[in-house]
């Protein structure tokens, strides 16, 4: 039990000047206290599924095989970098399934075979995607309606809207060149054999993700996630964090769909229940639904333990029926378990918090709901 | 509750609730002139009674919705639920009247059994509600659609009456509905359990060290919501005569249901709603859609509509529930307490 140790160190350090204790052990002391962090936990579970899977069919650990799986994974783990950054600032995205509709459908009717179209289309899907983020959320931050009932609405909306539009399917995928970058890879690499594109594209967002979760954007966004009136007291404004995170979110749907469309085509259904899978991603790697909590690549690895275990699945001759039951079982046990382990190292402090929030001083979130409420 | 007119002039005596209202009042009214451009009658016998049908499945549903969210959590299983309890109780029927008791008890009992584990998950294994019911959901349809292609089971003619008799012009459905909204009203007005419910959906935390067991009004709630599921289950089951394993994930009911909520008045938060302005957010949604059926509005189309009408509600709910707020109660405006700072 001395990661657990080691984690209570960490957080009952708030003593200025000592060495944070984390960083007073070793490489391996270090890695060890963050690996039982439930982000920690997910690359661990990441690699496990790996292992299980090469054991049960050998040609998976094939280098060749295994860069396909992870090119074909890249838009659920794109859709995943976008839902976090709504998650993590207290949020929801309900609307990346339509957002991704939307743009197959936008990408199939105005691209379609004119190859000139390729830029300005792709410049048009990404306004799209931005503009329905900001409306997504303007909506939340100035209305005040909660995210979960704006996205879900802007679903209804969006669907709608790009089936009466379009009644009900794209008319032809996109031409060849388009569809190259979600299909396309490198060709003869040494080793790998490919890199597929949407796998390059992965990496250079995630990337970016870790870029920005530096900047102060994203520490102001952790901030904003974990105490709004606390970040609004100390200077940060609010909604427009927020409204960028829906705005990062949306992009990324859009992303997602470029790359489906590729592989996937125009189908109608191209998309679906996409925005449940990239909350499942998320939640997975340890990311705390209500925000302020988790590391952007602990999501990604979210996405990839999910699929890797449906490939384990499949790979066992379970049938795909019984998916969607594995699924759920899998993200109620990381939930719960995520939910002991944040707990495992802030008992003291939880304990302390609890009695500043009592102190009347300091407003904690919500006080007064309930309270002037007559029932009926 | 005085003060509360001083605070926000003559819409500041409205409850929520009073606005919920008065947007269905709206509703029909609207919905009765443009029914009468097109030339027919919004209070027909025929039209009232298509209304009233198309409330009842998302009403019990949304009933149970609104326990589970005073409460704080949520209930996104509901659709498996009645789909799961459709094709188990029609198994169970197998079409002979004497056997559609058990099938009912049947049926009613594992979506029971199914709200006790939702609520378990989240009371004790501290899992957002959100989470514990999306899982769920997840594993009840994986259990659906390995077991049941296809329709399954039959219900027998007396119990396919429930869904197709009428008293005058109102059907026996609606009166279950109706039923079952006063028996979750007294609940939640009359006895210990529903004021532990809205005082663990307010602030958890406070419920506690007000020495309220805060896992049981939750655990109740989530039972209630799956057996309310159930219940819409077995309605869908005695309309259909069969049981259809996808019928609740085509309903989209978990997310409308939550919709319907919100649009009663209910914050989504917990801790402030109640079950009339769930009922009348239903009849807004029967009524928008009935309009735009009558007006042959594109089915497409009326989808942006619902999404626009459910956010501009909500928003000017939230507009008011901060304006609304008793002067000793009042949490002080972040940019009020900064501005005392400054002073």
């Amino acid at each position: 039990m001395s990661t657990s140790a080691t984690a209570r160190d960490t957080t009952r350090d708030t003593a200025r000047g000592t060495a944070l204790p984390r960083h007073t052990h070793g490489v391996a002391g270090r890695m060890a206290a963050s690996v039982s962090t439930p982000g920690g936990a997910v690359f661990v579970l990441v690699l496990a599924l790996l292992v299980a899977t090469i054991v049960a069919n050998p040609t998976f650990g094939d280098p060749g095989v295994l860069i396909r799986f992870l090119g074909r994974t890249a838009p659920i783990a794109i859709a995943a970098i976008g839902q976090y950054y709504v998650i993590v600032s207290g949020e929801f995205d309900l609307s990346m399934a339509a957002v991704i509709a939307a743009q197959v459908v936008v990408a199939g009717n105005y691209i379609g075979d004119d190859t000139g179209r390729n830029v300005v289309g792709l410049v048009l899907m990404l306004g799209l995607g931005a503009l329905v983020g900001l409306l997504n959320g303007l909506a939340t931050t100035l209305l005040q309606v909660p995210s979960f009932i704006v996205t879900l609405a802007m679903m209804l909306a969006l669907t709608g809207l790009v089936r009466y539009l379009s009644g009900g399917a794209a008319d032809a995928p996109p031409n060849d060149a388009f569809r190259e970058i979600g299909r396309g890879a490198i060709e003869g690499v040494p080793v790998v054999d490919v890199i597929p594109y949407p796998l390059l594209i992965l990496a250079a967002l995630s990337a970016l993700a870790v870029w920005l979760m530096r900047r102060p954007f994203g520490r102001t966004l952790l901030a904003v996630g974990d105490n709004p009136a606390a970040a609004h007291l100390s200077g940060a404004r609010v909604w427009w964090v927020k409204t960028r995170a829906f705005v990062l979110s949306s992009l990324a749907a859009t992303v997602a769909g470029i790359l489906l469309v590729g592989y996937a085509g125009v189908h109608p259904t191209v998309g679906q229940g996409y925005e449940f899978s990239a909350i499942t991603a998320v939640v997975l790697g340890g990311v705390v639904l209500g925000g302020g909590r988790g590391w952007v690549l602990s999501a990604v690895a979210g996405a990839f333990a999910i699929e890797l275990l449906f490939t384990l699945l499949t790979v066992l001759d379970v049938d795909a029926t019984w998916r969607d039951t594995v699924r759920g079982l899998i993200i109620i046990a990381a939930v719960a378990f995520a939910a002991r382990a944040w707990t495992v190292g802030r008992r003291t402090s939880g304990r302390a918090r609890r009695t500043t929030l009592s102190d009347p001083s300091a407003p904690p979130t919500e006080p007064t709901s309930g309270t002037n409420t007559g029932g009926n | 509750m005085s003060g509360r007119g001083a605070l926000a002039g003559r819409l500041g005596t409205l409850t929520s609730t009073g606005i919920v209202l008065a947007v269905l009042a709206g509703a029909v009214v609207l919905g009765t002139v443009l029914t009468a451009v097109e030339g027919r009658n919004f209070f027909s016998t025929g039209n009232l009674r298509d209304i009233l049908t198309a409330t009842s499945v998302l009403g019990f549903i949304a009933i149970g919705q609104t326990l589970v969210i005073l409460g704080g959590s949520l209930d996104l299983s509901v659709p498996f639920v009645a789909s799961l309890t459709g094709v188990v109780a029609g198994g169970v029927m197998a079409g002979e009247t004497g056997r559609v008791v058990p099938g009912v008890l049947a049926g009613i009992a594992l979506a029971a059994a199914i709200g006790l584990v939702n609520g378990l998950v989240v009371s004790l294994l501290r899992v957002h509600g959100f989470i514990a019911t999306l899982g769920m959901g997840l594993v009840i349809s994986g259990y659906i659609a390995s077991n049941y292609q296809g329709n399954h089971g039959s219900a027998p003619r007396s119990f396919r009456m429930i869904g197709i008799s009428f008293i005058g012009p109102v059907p026996v459905s609606t009166l279950l509905l109706l039923g079952c909204a006063v028996l979750a009203i007294v609940l939640l007005r009359r006895t210990r359990l529903g004021h532990h419910l809205y005082a663990v959906g307010g602030n958890p935390e406070v419920a506690r060290l007000s020495g309220v067991r805060t896992a049981v009004p939750i655990v109740a709630a989530h039972v209630l919501c799956s057996v309310l599921a159930g219940m819409a289950g077995l309605l869908l089951l005695a309309r259909l005569s069969v049981g259809n394993p996808t019928i609740g994930s085509q309903g989209q009911y978990d997310l409308m249901s939550i919709a319907a909520v919100v649009l009663g008045g209910t914050v989504l938060a917990g801790g402030k709603g109640n079950i009339t302005g769930t009922l009348a957010g239903v009849a807004i949604f029967a009524v928008m859609d009935n309009v735009m059926a009558v007006m042959e509005t594109d089915p497409f189309l009326r989808n942006v509509v619902r999404g626009v009408v459910i956010v501009a509600a909500v928003a000017v709910y939230s507009r008011r529930s901060i304006g609304r707020r008793p002067a000793r109660f009042e949490r002080p405006g972040v940019l009020d307490s900064a501005l005392q700072e400054a002073k």
